[in-house]
């Protein structure tokens, strides 16, 4: 077999365990590499060295969008398109125009706050070399793991490998590609 | 003049040190379960046999929803007139029966989302229940108002759809506003619920996968999106998490006010009142809980779920449900305070009618389950006894059954023109049409506890205290002295990133 492996993979057995552990491996200078917990661990960000999710700026750029939606489209509809004379209110305003501008913004920011998410993840995956590790499945149970990926500059499958010993990892195993 | 007092006093009048009280910390998982049985537990509700007892109440539930079925299908081929409500009453049941809908969903998104900002970790096990309850209440609600249009295969006229008349909607009446609320909150219901199920779909995925199932493992792996648990995911989930909680807030608050300016727009006396909006809200979160003990109680009990629904999560539930109840009470007193207050004839008429009209037992149902039952639940003892809880829950439930009935019908039944007063009386075809919506929420509520998991896993083990990666014991390797400056440290995070650059 001649196909380079993904990634060193190690076995953690608790959260504080694996929380110490990331944290070596971020001083260590690792860019490529990932933790994986059945539940967000408290704290696993900074341990990792993760700047701030950026969802929150596509899910504001979907309530304005939300927000200007509702308003043009009842300016259109009522006041623009087809005049309509209802008890001798305003064709427009944006009082009344408020409620649904308003829920408007709420299911436009909804839908850019999942999506964004999920692009952000780079999800849908449903093949993923870490998925293909036999005892993957107790990372969605209860055990936490680290991997360091191969495409990482300081890679090094002897020096990855002891690294990942010394800060407690057990059954440490190279991910098939 | 020297004061006696001073020279005597040796000790000062502040203590020299106050020792914090410890108080203890709720017990949120019994037992001190692990993560393991935490899965195990929720996973074998879906992998399991089918119990029988699934089965003879799936055939109920079906049977019962029949009745809703029947009786749209007579609506259908016949008309509106079928069901009971004619002028002046023109706002029957079915109205009703929509609000009485849409308020039980309101607990399902006030324990995911508002619980979830304030931080009440105890709705982990309830929340995911509570928001399947939610999208359910929400389907059963949607039926009434789509069929009470008359002619339901124009229904699509409500949305803002070219239609061959080339005439829009009206945005300035509360009814179209209506339309977007309730969509609004039916789509938002769904992707919350929805997302916060993904890492526990991944779990039933790659239990299913290995056991050997594979195609139940495709099915929950396809909607699991391939879900691995990486923190870098995390991140951005429980971000995402957090926003939709945030908007969703706004967002149960603000149906229900939608709904209530139905009335509160309108000019009827007993409707056209600004206390309309918080006292609907309150009233929808009310019977919301009712609905969510009386779901949760029996499912606690068939399921053994005692660590993870605990004598805590009842009290808890059984305290909101007095307070907003507590709530709902003040609102009814000063609804008659106004109407005394505000010195308009047609409002004091319409209050002293409700209460003492031709439907004056259905206010005093109303006022004795809405506000007298949830006195109960000053008392430990009784929130202690599922089983009084749980039937005080359905009292509740029906109480707010009968405040929309009250609301709706005695005002409408008796307003200005006494020469244009009426009495309502449901028909058959009202009473087969609600009564079937039971059965239309219980049939997807169970197929819901068969085929989705009960509770939020990855939430639920996520408050156990061995979660916490500093509240462990020291074993020695990895130990690095970080614990003690907190979980959150954005500084070390940049720190370290920047390291990283300057390698490279």
């Amino acid at each position: 077999m001649a196909e380079p492996a993904y990634g060193l993979i190690a076995t953690f057995r608790t959260p504080g365990e694996v929380m110490h552990a990331a944290e070596q491996v971020r001083d260590a200078g690792y860019r490529k590499w990932d933790v994986i917990s059945p539940f967000p661990i408290h704290g696993m960000d900074g341990a990792m060295g993760l700047n701030r999710s950026r969802v929150p700026r596509i899910s504001l750029a979907g309530g304005i969008t939300g927000f200007c939606t509702g308003m043009s489209m009842i300016f259109y509809m009522d006041a623009f398109d087809y005049k309509l004379t209802v008890g001798g209110k305003p064709f427009f305003s944006p009082m009344f125009a408020f409620p649904v501008s308003y829920e408007l913004t709420i299911l436009f920011t909804a839908f850019a706050t999942i999506i964004g998410m999920f692009v952000l993840n780079g999800l849908p995956m449903h093949y993923h070399p870490v998925l293909n590790y036999d005892q993957m499945r107790r990372g969605t149970d209860d055990l936490f793991f680290i991997v360091i990926e191969a495409a990482d500059t300081r890679y090094n499958a002897a020096n990855t490998r002891a690294l990942l010993e010394k800060i407690g990892g057990s059954e440490i195993a190279e991910l098939e590609a | 003049m020297s004061s006696p007092v001073q020279s005597t006093v040796e000790e000062p009048a502040i203590l020299r040190e106050v020792k914090p009280t410890v108080l203890p910390r709720a017990v949120l998982v019994g037992h001190g379960r692990d993560f393991a049985w935490i899965t195990d537990k929720i996973c074998s509700i879906v992998e399991g046999k089918t119990p029988v007892w699934w089965w003879w109440c799936f055939a109920v539930a079906c049977f019962i929803a029949s009745f809703t079925v029947a009786g749209i299908t007579y609506l259908v081929s016949t008309g509106v007139g079928v069901w009971g409500h004619r002028s002046p009453v023109n706002w029957g049941w079915p109205i009703v029966n929509f609000v009485f809908w849409i308020g039980i969903g309101h607990a399902g998104t006030l324990i995911s989302a508002i619980l979830c900002l304030l931080r009440q970790k105890w709705r982990t096990s309830i929340n995911r229940p509570a928001e399947a309850m939610t999208i359910f209440a929400v389907v059963c609600a949607g039926i009434f108002p789509v069929f009470h249009v008359g002619r339901v295969w124009y229904a699509w006229f409500l949305f803002p759809l070219p239609n061959s008349n080339e005439i829009w909607q009206n945005y300035r009446s509360p009814l179209e506003w209506d339309v977007f609320a309730v969509s609004t909150y039916g789509t938002v219901s769904v992707l919350f619920w929805y997302i916060g199920m993904i890492p526990d779909l991944a779990t039933l995925r790659d239990r299913f996968a290995a056991a050997g199932k594979k195609t139940r493992a495709w099915l929950y792996g396809f909607f699991a999106m391939g879900w691995r648990g990486s923190n870098r995911h995390w991140s951005n989930y429980e971000m995402a998490y957090l926003i939709l909680a945030g908007i969703a807030t706004p967002l149960v608050l603000s149906v229900h006010t939608i709904v209530s300016f139905d009335f509160a727009v309108s000019l009827i006396p007993g409707w056209h009142t600004t206390i309309f909006p918080p006292y609907f809200v309150a009233g929808a979160i009310f019977s919301g809980f009712g609905m969510v003990l009386t779901l949760m109680l029996p499912l606690r009990a068939i399921y053994k779920l005692e660590d993870l629904i605990t004598q805590y999560h009842i009290d808890c539930m059984c305290k909101i449900t007095l307070a907003t109840g507590t709530i709902v009470g003040y609102a009814y007193a000063m609804e008659f305070f106004i109407a005394w207050y505000g010195s308009n004839p047609y409002e004091g008429f319409a209050f002293i009618n409700r209460a003492f009209g031709p439907y004056w037992w259905s206010y005093w149902i109303m006022i004795s389950c809405n506000v007298i039952t949830p006195q109960f639940f000053w008392f430990k003892k009784v929130r202690n006894n599922t089983s009084l809880v749980w039937i005080l829950s359905i009292f509740v439930n029906v109480g707010m059954w009968f405040e929309r009935f009250v609301i709706i019908c005695t005002s409408l039944a008796r307003d200005f023109l006494p020469s244009s007063w009426g009495y309502f009386s449901p028909t058959v075809v009202d009473i087969f049409t609600f009564f079937g919506t039971f059965g239309v929420f219980s049939v997807l509520f169970l197929l819901f506890i068969r085929f989705l998991p009960l509770m939020a896993m990855a939430e639920l083990k996520a408050v156990t205290p061995q979660a916490d990666p500093h509240a462990e014991p020291h074993t020695g390797h990895g130990a690095t002295g970080h614990d003690l400056t907190g979980p959150a440290r954005p500084d070390q995070g940049a720190q370290g990133a920047q390291g990283v650059h300057s390698h490279g």
